[in-house]
């Protein structure tokens, strides 16, 4: 049995009783040790240089299609691995702990854009979009801020005209991870400008960044995530075919915030592997660092940075295994991802921040990882829902004023048989 | 073509050796890092995937002498793309030194039958010897290319492989079956693929025991180890010359080396 836990919880809004098991498999655990290997080999030791450069490194895309990693909680049918959902945040674990950089990929191209094509595609759009970009043939990004729309997603200014079998798309995505990358953006646009309330004019489709109209670009001199990629994109007069259109007109709103229950599954994870590489820096420098004759370990005010840091981990870990675990058994999740990201993020800029109080002068210079944990940690506050909207969400369900509807589409319950035949 | 993999599961890399006062080793990671397939077996189990990918091996089976434990370092190598693997357990061989090892290796790949190719890492982390590839090819009767870093061909019953000596490289032939010992030079091995782990971790390993073989010769250890005690902790002074000059400073250090007769 392994000293990992799940938490396995009855759950109230379904009704299912459960039991509790906290064992992972040993195949979850030794995908999330490959990709661990991946991380620490062949990013970890040139990612000072690209950070401050300010580019992706080159092996961060296509060896992650190359090694699965890109289809790892996607059905061999799709081209995936056939993992399961908890495997996939083990995984952004792991890769965040590296760098936030690796888990931003799996958030956009995994969460935010495949698992939406899984959970709302049909079979054709699966086999035309999603197994391509499991196969990391393709890579996939979202859609939905726009310079003017943040949190007020149903604001948008983008738009959609149908025309004859194709919609005519116009309008600018901002703070797009992959945006120069990316071949498939989940965009969303409003088909129905004047729809009452506004956000049941939201459709969404899947622009080919190959099409003509569509122009794309990066952002540089962000606070954190620089070796990451995080840009613009423009469609003007976009000739979109309707057969790329995800769900039904007016269901783009629906799809959006399934999606990031998705995508807020990967920060969560992501943020957690942050909190962690928090830790077991300051374990290491603690131990090496002497001040008045002894290491810096032997002090109670580090000791009590260290319990901290420990704490955040586990809670962290904890609340996002059960949404890995509600996902797998096809329960709805979106109020327990909520909390997970809410919680993981701000408790990394946290444990980042105490790090480099333990690393003292040097926890501040790049010479060590610990300021770029403090920098890659911040922008997961504010984007997929910044802590303010997490924290209304967690009291308008403690109220009972928020409740989950069912979705036309759910989120498939992870069903190994399925996911794991050839065809 | 058959190709057999000898792999050993080891302490992890940063595993730090200690011996108490009983003279009893343990290996700890300070960071607690799991064990793992001896390290240097991992070129050995890519070139045995890679005979499969480029020579036309049919089977590359991973063998392993060793406890329960050691089903993990097989499971690694079934992940990496080894198409079987076996594990060799019993009582009768724990403590076995280099040369007990090589003889039961020998008589498992005997046993597997009809072998052209095995492959070696060229020594293991823990006891580092080197002597296990070699003493096995005495054993199986069959020419040992030790060092190898690269197999340039495979063809008539023959294979040509370069091994890396100290003074060189050097390009020898050998008529089939032969052993292998690999150096880091050879390939660079790959990750387990996902795919790969689920197969490993569903993969049902046979065990053999002592009354599946036939060893030739005793099995156990030769070697006694009668006294183990730890390193005794270096001395050491650190003295710091003070000079008007740096070449005064100079001149002393040089006097003070020649004293000590280090130079």
């Amino acid at each position: 049995m392994n000293s990992f836990f799940i938490p396995i919880i009855q759950n109230l809004q379904n009704g299912v009783p459960t039991m509790l098991d906290f064992s992972l498999t040993e195949e979850q655990l030794s995908a999330a040790k490959m990709v661990k290997d991946f991380g620490e080999k062949e990013i970890y030791p040139t990612i000072k240089e690209y950070d401050r450069k300010q580019e992706m490194s080159p092996n961060a895309l296509p060896r992650m299609a190359e090694l699965g990693i890109l289809g790892i909680n996607i059905p061999v049918r799709y081209g995936g691995q056939g993992f399961d959902y908890v495997t996939l945040g083990l995984v952004c674990e792991e890769l965040e702990r590296v760098d936030s950089t690796l888990r931003v990929v799996m958030s956009v191209h995994m969460g935010l854009n495949s698992m939406g094509v899984l959970q709302w595609g049909t079979e054709e759009q699966k086999q035309r979009f999603l197994a391509p970009q499991a196969r990391g043939e393709k890579y996939a990004g979202f859609g939905l801020t726009e310079p003017g729309v943040g949190s007020d997603v149903a604001g948008m200014a983008s738009t959609a005209r149908r025309d004859g079998d194709d919609y005519i798309i116009n309008g600018e995505k901002m703070w797009i991870s992959l945006a120069t990358k990316a071949h498939h953006i989940l965009w969303f646009a409003k088909t129905d400008p004047d729809a009452n309330p506004p956000h049941k004019g939201i459709t969404a489709f899947m622009v080919e960044t190959d099409m003509p109209g569509v122009t794309t670009g990066d952002i540089h001199d962000k606070l954190g995530v620089r070796a990451g990629s995080t840009g613009w994109v423009n469609c003007q007069d976009v000739r979109v075919p309707a057969a790329n259109r995800i769900g039904e007109e007016g269901e783009g709103f629906k799809i959006a915030m399934s999606c990031l229950d998705n995508g807020r599954y990967t920060v969560a994870s992501g943020a957690t592997g942050l909190i962690r590489a928090s830790l077991e820096a300051s374990l290491k420098y603690a131990q090496e660092r002497h001040t008045f004759g002894k290491p810096i370990a032997q002090y109670q005010l580090i000791q009590q940075k260290i319990a901290w840091m420990q704490q955040w981990y586990d809670v962290a870990r904890l609340l996002y295994l059960r949404s890995g675990w509600m996902k797998n058994q096809g329960l709805r999740n979106t109020r327990e991802t909520s909390i997970a990201k809410w919680y993981a993020t701000d408790q990394s800029f946290k444990a980042a921040h105490e790090a480099i109080q333990v690393h003292g002068a040097y926890g501040y210079s790049d010479e060590y990882d610990v300021e770029r944990f403090l920098r890659n940690s911040r922008g997961a506050i504010i984007y997929e829902g910044t802590s303010e909207i997490h924290q209304l969400m967690q009291a308008g369900y403690a109220f009972g004023w928020r409740k989950d509807k069912p979705l036309r589409c759910e989120l498939p319950a992870y069903d190994p048989d399925f996911w794991q035949e050839e065809d | 073509m058959k190709v057999v993999v000898c792999t050993k599961q080891t302490p992890s890399t940063t595993a730090v050796i200690t011996v108490d006062d009983n003279g009893h080793v343990s290996w700890d990671d300070p960071g607690g890092k799991p064990n793992v397939v001896n390290p240097w077996d991992e070129y050995g189990i890519e070139e045995g995937i890679l005979l499969k990918e480029n020579h036309g091996a049919t089977d590359v089976i991973a063998l392993s002498l060793g406890d329960e434990d050691s089903k993990d370092a097989l499971k690694t190598a079934l992940a990496m793309g080894c198409t079987e693997a076996i594990l060799v357990s019993d009582e009768a061989f724990a403590g076995s030194d280099t040369l007990g090892t090589a003889r039961v290796l020998a008589a498992a790949i005997n046993k597997i039958g009809a072998v052209q190719v095995a492959l070696f890492g060229k020594q293991a982390i823990d006891g580092d010897t080197g002597q296990t590839a070699v003493q096995a090819a005495r054993k199986l009767g069959w020419t040992p290319l030790t060092f190898v870093s690269a197999v340039k061909e495979i063809s008539d019953g023959r294979i040509t492989v370069e091994r890396l000596a100290d003074d060189g490289k050097e390009t020898v032939t050998a008529p089939l079956p032969v052993v292998i010992s690999t150096v880091k030079e050879i390939n660079e091995p790959r990750y387990p693929s996902f795919m790969g782990i689920r197969k490993a971790n569903r993969a049902n390993i046979p065990v053999w025991t002592a009354a599946d073989l036939d060893v030739d010769g005793a099995v156990g250890s030769k070697v006694d180890w009668s006294h183990i005690y730890a390193m005794p902790p270096r001395e050491g002074a650190v003295e710091i010359i003070e000079a008007d000059s740096v070449d005064e400073q100079a001149r002393l250090l040089a006097d003070k080396l020649f004293e000590e007769k280090v130079i």
